[in-house]
């Protein structure tokens, strides 16, 4: 079947709406089933990890990158890789520590909140997009890193940029892994 | 494209999470089902909106079957309807052989009582995108052999 190359991307566009529309009505879900935002948010952060510790291997094989040497090269395969290739954006990354192990990607335009236009006043601090917190702590697990990730602004809640906070915890040295 | 296997991974999350949830609280099942069916109702009113904004009235009933088969079920999950089966009376059977929320979980009648859970979503979506084009009906699928399944149509007449 020929279909022209506007129709494509049409389809294409459609199938990532079919993803946020799922999004959207799977926390609308979880709001009446539970009563507080830690909840929703918990309930969230652990189904993104379901998903993160999965979405990897795909990943992977999609893009067939090599290991990444350093914290900051993780970070930026993060931002310029996985969000373009299953998002469609490209956050910015910033180191915000002299150490090294602390990233932020700034997200100027999040799909997922495509179809939202505000939070209601009663849910005032969930965090609607906690699923790719735990996707991304999930990702980074399968390959061996340990890392804390959370949202440290939230456009929905009235700040001007989304941003979300990777910080890489330091392999504990006093444990030998022997596979 | 990368968005189906998102797509494939939520699905399988929202599932499984809904019924970890039910068997920690009150241990309800058939709940698990309605609410998966309304999710996918809600999805599909909205998607059958983006999906049909520029294309031609639909002439009738068959019509609008036959392009769920088609053109809705290729962007969703990206292969047509293999079988459709009308008594002309209102019911409509649409058969897939090989169905992309199952291909992943087995092929043949191992975990056959499991199929159930992962069909739920679907059939809102299909009652959700009919809903939004007119129609009302009543959605439910039935699993023999994984991955293929059938979903049966039954129009309301209002």
């Amino acid at each position: 079947m020929s279909r022209s190359p506007g129709r494509k991307q049409e389809n294409d566009k459609i199938s990532r709406e079919l993803f946020v529309l799922t999004y959207g009505a799977l926390v609308a879900q979880l709001c009446k089933d539970y009563e507080k935002d830690e909840d929703v948010n918990t309930c969230l952060d652990r189904m993104g990890y379901g998903i993160g510790i999965r979405l990897i291997d795909d990943f992977l094989a999609r893009s067939g990158v090599k290991k990444c040497r350093s914290y900051s090269e993780t970070a930026d395969m993060i931002a310029q890789v996985a969000f373009k290739m299953y998002l469609g954006v490209t956050p910015s990354v910033i180191c915000s520590s002299a150490a090294g192990n602390e990233f932020s990607l700034i997200l100027d335009k999040n799909p997922l909140v495509d179809f939202v236009e505000e939070l209601p006043a009663e849910r005032a601090s969930l965090c609607y997009c906690n699923l790719l917190c735990g996707v991304i702590r999930g990702a980074l697990e399968m390959v061996h890193l340990a890392a804390e990730v959370t949202f440290l602004q939230d456009r929905l809640k009235g700040d001007a940029v989304t941003e979300i906070g990777i910080t890489f915890l330091r392999k504990p040295e006093d444990r030998k892994h022997k596979r | 494209m990368a968005d189906e296997a998102l797509f494939l991974l939520l699905h399988s999350e929202m599932v499984a999470g809904l019924y970890r949830a039910a068997e920690q609280g009150d241990g309800e099942n058939g709940r698990c089902t309605t609410k998966l069916e309304s999710m996918g109702f809600r999805v599909g009113q909205g998607l059958i909106e983006r999906f049909t904004k520029d294309t031609a009235r639909f002439k009738d009933e068959l019509d609008i079957m036959k392009f769920i088969c088609k053109d809705f079920w290729t962007t969703v999950f990206k292969k047509q309807i293999d079988n459709l089966r009308t008594n002309h009376q209102g019911i409509y059977v649409l058969q897939d052989n090989k169905f992309r929320l199952l291909t992943q979980m087995s092929a043949g009648k191992q975990y056959l009582e499991h199929a159930p859970k992962y069909l739920a979503f679907t059939c809102g979506l299909i009652r959700g995108g009919l809903s939004n084009l007119g129609i009302k009906s009543i959605v439910t699928a039935e699993v023999s052999s994984m991955p293929a399944c059938k979903f049966q149509v039954m129009i309301q007449k209002m």
